[in-house]
């Protein structure tokens, strides 16, 4: 028996949202064994996630926090992935924007009681500038030096963490405390339950102005992405560098520059994770949103507009997957999303046919199983036989 | 003589990232990038801790992390080989995967304690002078068990005609292919093999080097080191053995685990409360983007010896890229 | 299949009767791809130990003919006999074991492995140890057998071409290979390497192996081949002819023939100003061997300039030093500006639009939208660029315009370019490239591969833009396409212009001459004698 993979010659319009789809189905229902295996309740845990994550004006809007930094790196990874550049440094990138608004307030950069208006948007600057940085270091290294941006963007999540780690446990520390002083009203995000003295609706509801920036960054990059000159030449990039090369585009400062801005977008989630949920710098900031980024990313198809949709997904995923045993769970279900989704994109391009192997020839011999039958001889381009 | 205790530790910690390397090595020099490894290690590392758990038996422990970690990647040669999928993104996938899985299996795996591999000193060799202490006192078997596959796997790869086939594979698949060499199952074997010595590397850890189970940092990044270290050894069992062992020697995960208090006369720079730490915590990580960058450059590439193929799908009758 | 068993070695007492004294005979091969008939009822035999050439253009059948002996196609009709005896091959592993192996034109080497190893890959012995001593002696030995001079301990990427083609040979030798066919073994070796091969060969014959040898340089097959088969468009157009007592000039009338073209309209040939001018060009290939050796030539504003060559002479390096794709020593200027070295996009500026050769992965990209590979050379300036942005509705009126002008058969525009057919996208990449309204359009083997219906539609389109006054260079393996078309025929050979003749000059058989290495002088005498 053989596995053949032929190509399509043309694809419906519904056979890609629908394997999307499908391959979340099938990665719940391997999650959901694997859950039952190891002793859980499948539907219980996903009823309960359900639940506490979409089951109350609270809860939802408890799930637009967790939602808000998933939307702004999964906005980032899309943007490196349209050009086929693997930034898996979504995490580092959210750790030192995190840690360049937190200086803002800390060394400090501006003077102490600097009004909201000008602190935010300096913390903002900061945040991207930082978050920038780690991302320009390995656009720079991939374009310039050939560099994998896997390997490179990886190890730069792990110093990132030790950077934060050294400030965090040493100048910054609270009196010895894995975490830095509070910061001051005016470098707080609003919240929505500021408000609620003028809309009691809004008592106790969390969601921050950072879920602002996401959909306003979506919004952004669509335009970016979708309707701009250089959205095109990513795209263009992304599919045949070599026919962006005959467009006349200069690939490498592209993909420095698309790498820096990744890193910047990363980095206004660091930005506003500190400033909207956590109100100070700590070293535990991400339970992985950097990580989680490159699924929301994939599941999205890099489309700005889904990548909401997904990042609310896993930002409930993430919410309500605390509470249920075991802790890993929302991980694992992750890793199983990514690799159907993978699966899936292969079925949207190819259709795949199992064939039993029918001998040659009557007379043929039993070929070694080392060499199946050259059944498949190459198409030739007529004018390239001799 | 706490030099020679943290050479000692270098060796043994050194073991992981020589079997998770020399896996890796396997699998890329037969052409398929798996960048899965730090997945495969936590799951092996799990399924060796738990299984011991269960059993009582470190010996079957050590078996289900090397099977945990074959089939992991078998579902890795799936997708990039017949499926000719990305293997970059595979390998991702794989790596999330084993995670997220690891810390399923490993919830409530905290803070409990397994039987260890057992460890031993080899009679005459640990009696020579400076060296025979360090390498042969009191070492896990499965360091010595990395002692000898070492050149067990430089010998297959470049004396014996499997090895031969093996680099036909990586390097000019189309070449084997026409020479009768079946390409997808050679790479089916090895990308398994890589996975089954991924496992091991995991199973070293939280059996022999340092037991226990830590969640994602038992492994800690060292999946990844290992793939750097790969590109350091240029494809070669015995420069990711030494790569390995210095490595792991020079690095806090060795240092700070010792507990060693002076190297050298010096104050020991990797014990926890000392802000210098979290600098000298970064070198592992810089040190493998510098051997990336080293390895990374266009020209260099065919001096290095990096598989030609890595990477590519092989489609009969697609020539070249 | 069917595997011979070992055949006697070749005794000089018994004289060999017909039958048995052919090593393989071809009869009535049908092979069919896709829109060819690649063999037309072809006849072929070879004698043992005869070298027997088998000339013809690329396209004439030939190399499907030998894939078809060497195992790697199957024929849809015919028979293929090897030493009398019927064989259906499956693999080329089934070939070699009959005794009979091809040395292709693109090697199947590992670069990264030594010569030895290379002759041991995928053989059953050595059983499990490599004794690499043993065996590099063993082939040092056999190598010597035949005059293949190559060191058996060196790794295949530091050897010259011509050397990895000899350790292609000992290959196959040391397979016990009886019968080799050799594909265009000449194209890519220096003279002296050349004459190396043919005392290799000839020593190979004296043993009783029989050659089979693909070409289209008629001098060295003249001075090779004991018979000459000659092939054109599928089909034998010469059988085993001697090779003593063959002409050069019989033999590329053979070859290249007169085809029955469509009959173009063309305007009357008006030259203008010099839009392309290229001064002493020199340049490597993709693999750092020179490609380029001092061109120079001129385009003029409405004319065709058709680049007469075989391929690999140096033809599509040229091209992509135009288009700025390549870097080069000399001057290249249009309109007298200096492009050379300049980057793509200030070539583009410059007014020159480029057909590429590869149209699935650089002429467009395969899984972007007929929309945007239509405006991949325009998005840079209104009406697509608004500002800093793509005017959607203008890109697509733009698609849907020339879709229509162009009758590009897609469904949509919005359609994913590698969903349709090779003429399609050769007129999607035309209309783009024409529509830029370019001074000099480069194009690259622009019908390699369409049906008849899109070539002509191909031609027209050159032509017309010819008329808007447009310079062309015209580049195609093509010979009767380059003479339909061009104002003008430059012969390039080994990265020169070795001639140049104005349409009214240019005739197939001195072309033909010059393209296969050939001089004027081997020409004059041949049609005194004919």
């Amino acid at each position: 028996m053989t596995i053949r993979l032929e190509p399509r010659t043309s694809v419906p319009r519904w056979l890609s949202p629908a394997l999307t789809i499908g391959a979340v189905a099938v990665a719940l229902t391997i999650s959901g064994a694997v859950i039952a295996a190891v002793g859980g309740d499948p539907v219980a845990s996903y009823l309960h996630i359900l639940n506490a994550s979409f089951g109350s004006v609270g809860v939802l809007s408890d799930t637009l926090v967790k939602a808000t930094p998933l939307i702004l790196t999964g906005l980032a990874c899309a943007l490196a992935f349209r050009m086929r550049l693997w930034n898996i440094g979504a995490e580092g990138q959210f750790l030192l924007g995190a840690w360049g608004a937190s200086a803002v307030v800390l060394f400090p950069l501006v003077p102490a009681g600097t009004p909201a208006i000008i602190l935010i948007p300096v913390m903002m600057l900061a945040g991207m500038l930082a978050g920038g940085l780690w991302g320009f270091i390995p656009g720079v290294l991939r374009a310039r030096l050939g560099v994998n941006e896997i390997i490179a963007t990886l190890m730069l999540n792990y110093v990132a963490l030790l950077w934060i780690q050294f400030w965090v446990f040493g100048a910054w520390s609270e009196s010895g405390f894995q975490q830095t002083k509070a910061f001051p009203d005016a470098a707080l995000l609003p919240r929505l339950a500021d408000f609620a003295d003028a809309v009691p609706a809004f008592a106790g509801l969390t969601v921050h102005l950072g879920l602002l920036f996401g959909l306003v960054t979506a919004g952004l990059l669509w335009l970016f992405l979708e309707r701009s000159r250089w959205g095109y030449e990513i795209r263009l990039i992304g599919d045949s560098p070599r026919a962006a090369r005959y467009a006349g585009i200069d690939i490498g400062r592209r993909l420095i520059i698309v790498f820096a801005i990744s890193g910047a977008i990363a980095g206004l989630a660091g930005m506003s994770e500190v400033s909207g949920v956590v109100g100070r710098l700590q070293d535990r900031i991400s339970p992985g949103y950097g990580f989680t980024a490159v699924i929301v990313a994939y599941l999205a198809k890099f489309r700005p507009g889904r990548v909401i949709v997904a990042a609310i997904l896993f930002g409930a995923l993430i919410l309500a997957g605390r509470e249920i045993q075991p802790s890993g769970v929302p991980a694992m279900i992750q890793g199983i999303i990514l690799f159907t989704l993978i699966v899936a994109d292969v079925l949207v391009r190819y259709r795949v046919r199992i064939e039993r192997r029918v001998p040659v020839t009557a007379a043929a011999a039993s070929p070694p199983a080392a060499s199946p039958p050259a059944a498949s001889p190459p198409a030739p381009s007529p004018g390239a036989g001799g | 003589m706490d030099l020679g205790l943290i050479l000692a530790g270098g060796i043994a910690s050194g073991t992981v990232l020589l079997f998770a390397a020399i896996g890796e090595i396997f699998a890329e020099r037969a052409g398929i990038l798996n960048l899965g490894v730090e997945g495969m290690m936590l799951m092996g590392a799990v399924a060796g801790f738990s299984t011991t758990l269960t059993t009582g038996n470190p010996w079957i422990g050590l078996v289900a992390a090397m099977t945990v970690g074959g089939l992991l990647a078998l579902l890795h040669a799936v997708v990039t080989i017949h499926l000719r999928a990305d293997q970059v993104v595979s390998g991702l996938a794989l790596t999330f995967l084993g995670t997220g899985l690891a810390r399923v299996l490993g919830e409530g795996l905290a803070n409990t304690n397994v039987a260890r591999l057992p460890a031993f000193t080899v009679p005459v060799l640990s009696n020579i002078p400076i060296v025979g202490p360090i390498v042969f006192r009191d070492q896990s078997v499965l360091v010595y068990v990395g002692f000898v596959l070492v050149p067990l796997a430089w010998f297959w790869i470049e004396g014996t005609r499997p090895g031969l086939h093996l680099r036909a594979v990586g390097e000019a698949p189309a070449a084997a292919d026409a020479q009768g060499i079946g390409v997808y199952r050679l790479r089916y074997a090895y990308v398994v093999l890589g996975g089954v010595l991924a496992g091991l590397a995991g199973a070293t850890i939280t059996l022999a080097v340092a037991p226990g189970w830590f969640g994602d940092q038992t492994v800690n990044g060292r999946g990844w080191i290992a793939i750097g270290l790969v590109i350091f050894a240029r494809w070669n069992p015995i420069r990711a053995a030494i790569g390995g062992y210095l490595f792991a020697t020079i690095t806090p995960f060795n240092l700070g685990l010792q507990g060693v208090d002076r190297i050298l006369g010096f104050e020991n720079p990797f014990l926890p409360g000392r802000s210098a730490t979290f600098f000298l915590d970064m070198l592992p990580y810089l040190f493998v983007i510098a051997v990336v960058i080293l390895g990374s450059r266009q020209a260099a590439r065919r001096r290095i010896g990096a598989p030609a193929a890595l990477g590519i799908p092989y489609v009969r009758g697609e020539r070249g890229r | 299949m069917t595997v011979a068993p070992e055949p006697p070695e070749p005794s000089g007492d018994a004289p060999p009767t017909a039958a048995d004294s052919l090593a393989v005979q071809a009869i009535g091969i049908v092979k069919e791809f896709p829109g060819v008939v690649a063999n037309d009822h072809v006849d072929f035999d070879l004698r043992r130990g005869e070298v027997h050439a088998l000339l013809g253009e690329n396209g004439a059948g030939k190399s499907t003919l030998m894939n078809i002996l060497a195992g790697l196609y199957r024929p849809d009709a015919g028979e293929v006999r090897v030493e009398g005896r019927p064989v259906d091959f499956g693999s080329p592993r089934d070939a070699i074991a009959a005794g009979l192996g091809m040395v292709h034109q693109h090697f199947t080497l590992v670069p990264s492995q030594t010569v030895t190893e290379n002759v041991l890959l995928g053989l059953d012995r050595p059983r499990f140890l490599l004794h690499e001593r043993e065996s590099e002696a063993e082939i040092g030995r056999l190598a010597e057998r035949f005059g293949l001079r190559v060191p058996p301990g060196a790794r295949i990427w530091q050897l010259s071409v011509g050397e990895q083609q000899r350790v292609e040979i000992l290959k196959m030798l040391y397979r016990g290979a009886r019968i080799l066919i050799m594909d265009e073994p000449t194209a890519v070796l220096a003279p002296q390497e050349a004459d190396e091969l043919f005392a290799t060969l000839r020593s190979m014959t004296a043993e009783g192996r029989s050659v089979v040898f693909i070409s289209h340089k008629l001098g060295e097959v003249l001075a090779i081949a004991d018979r000459i088969t000659v092939m054109r468009r599928g089909k034998v157009t010469a059988a085993g002819i001697p090779a003593t007592g063959a002409t050069k000039a019989d033999l590329a009338r053979r070859m290249v023939g007169r085809s029955v073209l469509e009959t173009l309209e063309r305007t009357p040939f008006e030259p203008g100003e010099v839009v392309l001018s290229v001064r002493d060009v020199v340049a490597d290939n993709d693999r750092l061997l020179p490609a380029l050796r001092g061109v120079s030539l001129d385009v003029r504003a409405g004319e065709i300039v058709g680049i007469a060559a075989v391929a690999g002479n140096g033809q599509s390096e040229l091209a992509e030093v135009i288009t700025g794709l390549r870097p080069c020593g000399g001057e290249v200027e249009v309109r007298g500006h200096a492009v050379a070295n300049r980057s793509a996009s200030t070539v583009l500026r410059r007014g020159v639009a480029h057909v590429p050769e590869d149209r699935t992965s650089v002429g467009t990209a395969p899984n972007l939208s007929l929309t945007d590979n239509l405006i991949m050379k325009r998005y840079r300036q209104p009406p697509v660029a608004r500002g800093w942005l793509v005017d959607e509705s203008s890109a697509r009126a733009i698609a849907l315009d020339l879709r229509d002008t162009y009758r590009i058969a897609a469904p949509t525009v919005d359609t994913e370019v590698r969903l349709l057919s090779g003429g399609n996208l050769q007129r999607a990449i035309l209309a783009r490239e024409i529509e830029t309204r370019p001074g000099l359009l480069v194009a690259v083997q622009p019908t390699r591969g369409l049906d008849v219906g899109a070539i002509e539609t191909v031609h027209r389109l050159l032509l017309d833009l010819r008329a808007k006054g447009a310079a062309i260079l015209l580049i195609s393996e093509e010979l009767d396409e380059i003479l339909a078309l061009s104002d003008r025929v430059d012969v390039m050979y080994e990265g020169r212009v070795v001639g140049s003749f104005t349409a009214a000059e240019a005739d197939i058989g001195r072309i033909g001459l010059l393209m296969t290495g050939g001089s004027e002088a081997d020409h004059a005498p041949a049609e005194a004698a004919g």
